[in-house]
């Protein structure tokens, strides 16, 4: 039997440990076993595999509507049906793969780095994913009944009321957002409780990885953000179904409460998909230049005055609403000043590059190209938050151009160079370097080449969200060259597909630290028992796995006959309490579907509401049944 | 195998419905099946020849959400709700009952729009094209709860209460 | 080599800006030349900064053996402490560096904003009313006095060198007044008025778009804005506002009487006839208009008997009814309806 760690040299492995660890730790078998899981490791997976099917997803809806506009007056899309792919290009893109992409992989690392065994709520954890998944199959479902949404991917009332979106389709988007939040908040509460709780002893405050921090920020940032985003969506949703009138002005509701509403999310949803990806960067440089990220301190309060800014800025959404001129002065300076904080970490990560020993492996290159892209991207986004410059180009391809440096350079980038990084952690082998580092070159090219000329484009006037356009205007070629762009990305994303699948066959082996890197993650084995470490490790720097063997600690004396965590102090983590979690258990998946039962029958119909909460209600009355025989002397 | 086979095939009937729903048909043909004017006989009585087999024409546009919605839209534009305000009626009868004079079946609406009907509903035959006459007589059945709840508007259309939004309107009709 | 060939390529991408209908850096008004001043202020100081950047970055790539500061890295996995205040100095100052940059972006930025709104000698203005609709805009010339009220669609005549106060409206759905050589943005709110005000340097045809999301043909909803000197405008408006002319031939007086006779009734209005319908566009004017469903396609007699025969095939999902026209009718309405100059 293979110990799951081969770090601490000095310790030797006890077999009758891992046994028991093994036994208790084992997946349940069969169908309701795979549905019981709330291993982070196995959620955590099905959370990245989910959201990369999605990503899929949204990037044939993006091939799609280059194809149709690849030409003036083209009829392959109708107005129609172009409406709806536009629509879930975006939905799909920011609610069902950036963030569940982003929560999956904080689900998979987060315990690993912080040297625990599991989140701390693990049903919780499960409950959220199954949450994730109804909401996705939900829209889905109505995206293939010819039900998609088809009013944008914010939807701005009244064209999203029941008078000018008839029929279900903004039902559908307006539910699959509280599931798709549900399952956020879910994701944030476990984070924040098991970053605050269950870290190594003597990881203080100071001591926790970058990439932790990142995760931490942004799950807080959920707690805040998406319940707007949910209050906006019930707006829609009940002025549909029950004829209220909140936002719908024929009634006497006001079309910019839902603007403020929902931008009050928007703006921060963007910064909840990028502050992870910004923990990645940190991540990789650290790994890969061997040496600490300079400018802890730096970076982590930039984060932190990152996560807080976001929140004062959503107004620039709405510059062209004919607001008071104060407040758009004041919304374009906390515009700016968010420029700051990334810019500190932009030159963290340079000096980081110029004073280490960079091996310039393929998520090195990505962190390269993260630098040029997104750097490009804040440029323009420094031209947006001028309310001038924004009157002019708000809701032309210019700003299409931008959002999707800043998203694409921002976050996936960083999220390609995290899964050349931490593929041998997951599963053991690395993933090829030649082909890792073609496709970086054939994302990179494909995604300046599709999105460059957007910015001419919308300097030229080209509004976003049109079907079509009259060759007069002049807009043709750059069209052309931006879908031609757009294919080379996608092939550029089947070598990654390739890449994967046969790395997992034939990639070399990793070991548990192909890259000598300094977080705990790497402590443990490559992938990880569902235990991750045998003996849990104590964290006496801020790179434990670059204190030298010899003086690497590590804690004994959790019991290995049931699943138990250490409970440490939020400063300093000392150890304080050791903390059973529960086995395995097939609630959270009945929750869900109770909960599935409610919301996407509340759609057709107000009774499902009364259905679903009293199914629901069973349900947790079974998750929280207490087990026997109670603990008296734990 | 099996069930997942019976699944799919569940589904997809579920998907039938749907496509009934949200089906758009944005290019109607102008004049569908010219039946002009006796789309459901009132009587079996003809002056005339023989008594000639009733046709049975149905509504192309039942349960279609999005020609509800215009049906709800033409109502306004072509000053239905004048007489009939938005359902409960003023110079003309209301259009939510159950008693119907002349017949409360798609094909009677069709033909109380198309041919009028004595006392003062005018005659629209010739001049709303038969689609949008169609798409009317799904907005009224759905007043009256015979259209799918889930394809019907939840827009109650009351009558304007609001002062401003009747002045700013000014003469440009009630607001759809 | 490689430095010249960048440089041709932005020259290129850059020049392919200018000049253009449409385009943010052509403008015509005072405001749209203000905010292109900005624009290329902007445009230059981010350039500058980015390849600075990217020039760090780049370097970084070239350094990877460092000789004596290898020594600490390979031990401690950090460079000396010398080196670490260096880099602090360093980001520090660039932190800094940034900060100061970014309020001087802020400065000239507000400073725009208000020399934009306050642009224009707003006594000698022309106030017009828009109302966006799905999928066309109607243009109201409002004045005190009611005889000097015109009501048109899809074009707005404007007078070079007078502000002109454009106030904002919508019947159903949020729509955004856009005409890039005059101005930036403004939307349509329904419940709601907004306004911006535009003003032309030159005469022209200045072409303008919805910019905000409306529904099915948010694509077609377009709008000329055209600048005529003062003389030449006044001639337009006196002329806009007299009913339109009876028709003089046989062929026309038929055109009117299958005009009068048909739907067309319900929604369009003629003034000097008895079609007022609300609904759609004001056709008083029609035959000395550019375009046709909001400029979708161009005024001409076979594009206009196109539309009216089947105007869900050129704008799918728009409000026009598809009304069966006889194949006698259509030639006399299609001349009668250009005939109305």
């Amino acid at each position: 039997m293979k110990p799951a760690q081969d770090v601490l040299p000095n310790v030797p492995t006890c077999e009758q440990d891992i046994a028991d660890l093994e036994r208790v730790w084992r997946h349940p078998r069969g169908i309701g076993g795979w549905l019981s899981y709330t291993t982070h490791q196995a959620i955590g997976m099905r959370y990245i595999v989910t959201a990369f099917v999605f990503l899929l997803a949204g990037g044939i809806e993006a091939l799609l509507m280059r194809t149709q506009l690849a030409l003036p007056n083209n009829t392959f899309l109708g107005p129609d049906r172009y409406n709806e792919i536009f629509t879930t290009h975006g939905t799909t893109m920011m609610f069902l793969f950036a963030v569940p992409m982003m929560e999956g992989f904080g689900i998979y690392l987060v315990p690993l780095m912080l040297g625990t065994r599991n989140v701390a709520f693990p049903r919780l954890n499960a409950f959220g994913y199954w949450m994730y998944l109804a909401g996705a199959l939900f829209l889905y479902w109505g995206v293939f009944t010819n039900a998609a949404p088809d009013m944008g991917w914010f939807a701005y009332t009244p064209l999203s009321g029941p008078q000018f979106t008839p029929g279900k389709r903004a039902d559908y988007w307006a539910q699959m957002i509280t599931f798709t939040e549900v399952s956020a908040m879910c994701v944030a509460a476990e984070l924040i409780a098991t970053i605050f709780k269950q870290r190594a002893p003597r990881m203080s405050l100071n001591r926790i990885p970058l990439y932790v921090w990142a995760m931490l920020i942004q799950s807080f940032m959920v707690l805040f953000a998406m319940p707007a985003v949910m209050i906006a969506s019930s707006f829609i949703l009940s002025d549909r179904t029950v004829a209220t009138h909140f936002v719908n002005p024929a009634e006497g509701g006001d079309p910019l409460l839902y603007q403020h509403v929902f931008w009050f999310f928007g703006h921060p949803e963007v910064y909840i998909i990028f502050i992870p990806a910004l923990g990645f960067v940190s991540a990789i440089v650290s790994a890969h230049t061997r040496r600490e990220v300079f400018g802890y301190t730096a970076m982590v309060l930039s984060q932190i005055a990152n996560g807080f800014i976001a929140f004062g800025l959503w107004v620039h959404h709405m510059f062209a609403t004919g607001l008071p001129q104060i407040g758009e002065a004041y919304f374009t300076a906390s515009s700016l000043m968010i420029a700051i904080t990334s810019g500190v970490q932009i030159f963290c990560w340079i000096a980081t590059l110029w004073t280490g020993r960079p091996r310039f492996t393929t998520a090195l290159h990505f962190v390269y190209g993260f630098i040029a892209i997104f750097v490009l991207g804040g440029m323009t986004g420094v031209m947006l938050a001028s309310v001038p410059l924004d009157l002019q180009v708000h809701d032309t391809f210019f700003v299409v151009a931008h959002f999707h440096y800043v998203l694409i350079g921002g976050a996936v980038f960083p999220l390609m160079g995290a899964f050349y990084h931490w593929f041998p952690k997951m599963t053991g082998r690395l993933m090829d370097e030649f082909i890792g580092k073609l496709n970086f070159w054939v994302l990179f090219i494909g995604f300046n080449l599709t999105f460059f000329p957007m910015h001419i484009l919308g300097l030229k006037g080209m509004p976003r969200r049109i079907y079509t356009y009259p060759p007069e205007a002049g807009w043709g070629p750059l069209n052309h060259l931006a879908t031609i762009g757009a294919f080379i990305l996608a092939i550029g994303g089947a070598i990654f597909l390739a890449n994967v699948f046969w790395s997992r066959k034939y990639g070399r082996i990793a070991g548990n630290n192909p890259w000598d890197a300094d977080s705990l993650e790497w402590a443990a084995a490559s992938p990880p028992a569902n235990y991750n470490f045998e003996y849990l490790p104590a964290a006496t720097s801020r790179s434990p796995l670059w204190v030298p063997p010899e003086d690497r600690t590590f804690v004994t004396g959790l019991r290995n006959d049931r699943r138990e965590v250490l409970v440490t102090t939020l400063m300093d983590a000392e150890p304080h309490h050791r903390y059973v979690l529960p086995p395995p258990s097939i609630w959270p998946f009945l929750t869900a579907v109770a909960v599935t039962i409610g919301f996407a029958g509340s759609v057709f119909n107000a009774w499902y509401v009364t259905w679903g909460s009293i199914l629901t209600g069973i349900c947790l009355i079974g998750w929280f049944w207490p087990r026997r025989p109670l603990e008296l002397e734990p | 195998m099996r069930t997942l086979s019976v699944l799919l095939v569940c589904c997809s009937l579920f998907a039938l419905s749907a496509c009934q729903r949200e089906k758009r048909d944005l290019r109607p043909s102008p004049t569908r099946l010219a039946i002009f004017g006796d789309a459901a006989r009132e009587s079996s009585l003809r002056p005339g020849g023989p008594v000639q087999p009733q046709p049975v024409v149905t509504n192309p546009y039942n349960s279609s959400g999005y020609d509800i919605s215009e049906g709800q839209r033409l109502f306004d534009w072509y000053n239905c709700s004048g007489c009939h305000a938005h359902g409960g009626g003023g110079i003309g009868p209301p259009l939510i009952k159950k008693e119907w004079i002349y017949g409360g079946e798609p094909a009677n609406l069709f033909d109380t729009i198309v041919k009028g009907r004595p006392n003062g509903m005018p005659s629209w035959g010739g001049r709303i094209p038969e689609y949008q006459v169609w798409q009317i007589v799904a907005y009224i059945r759905s007043m009256n709860g015979e259209q799918p709840r889930s394809a019907t508007s939840s827009r109650p259309d009351s009558i304007e209460t609001n002062p401003q939004n009747i002045l700013q309107r000014g003469t440009q009709g009630v607001t759809k | 080599m490689q430095k010249r060939s960048l440089a041709l390529a932005a020259l290129l991408i850059l020049s392919s800006c200018a000049g253009h209908q449409q385009s943010v850096v052509d403008p015509a008004g005072p405001q749209a030349d203000r905010i292109a001043a900005l624009w290329w202020f902007f445009f230059w100081l981010l350039v500058a900064i980015f390849i600075i950047v990217m020039a760090f970055a780049v370097w970084t790539l070239t350094r990877p053996n460092r000789g004596l500061e290898q020594e600490p890295l390979e031990a401690r996995h950090r460079p000396s402490e010398q080196k670490e205040t260096q880099l602090r100095r360093i980001v520090t100052g660039a932190t800094v560096l940034t900060i100061i940059i970014l309020f001087v972006l802020l400065v000239f930025s507000v400073g725009t904003g208000k020399a934009v709104s306050e642009l224009g000698n707003k006594n000698n203005g022309l106030a017009i009313e828009v109302t966006g609709n799905q999928w066309w805009w109607q243009v109201q010339y409002l004045n005190s006095d009611p005889s000097q009220v015109l009501v048109d669609a899809n074009e707005i005549h404007i007078p070079v060198g007078r502000p002109v106060l454009i106030r904002l409206r919508s019947n159903d759905v949020i729509h955004s007044f856009w005409v890039p050589n005059l101005h930036g943005k403004r939307d349509l709110i329904p419940s709601r008025v907004t306004t911006e005000w535009i003003e032309a340097d030159k005469p022209g045809v200045y072409r303008g778009q919805c910019a905000e999301f409306c529904g099915l043909q948010h694509a077609h909803m377009i709008l000329y804005v055209i600048a005529e000197p003062e003389a030449k405008f006044k001639a337009w408006f006196q002329h806009a506002l007299q009913p339109a002319a009876a028709p003089s031939t046989p062929i026309t007086q038929r055109g009117q009487q299958v005009f009068l006779n048909n739907a067309c009734v319900y929604c369009h209005q003629i003034q000097g006839t008895t079609a007022s319908g609300q609904n759609g566009p004001n056709l008083t004017h029609f035959g000395s208009r550019r375009g046709i469903a909001a400029n979708t396609l161009p005024n001409t007699p076979g594009n206009l008997g196109g539309w009216i025969l089947d105007p869900q095939t050129v704008k799918p999902g728009n409000h026009m009814a598809t009304i069966a026209v006889n194949s006698q009718d259509l030639q006399p309405l299609i001349d009668y309806l250009e005939s109305l100059k």
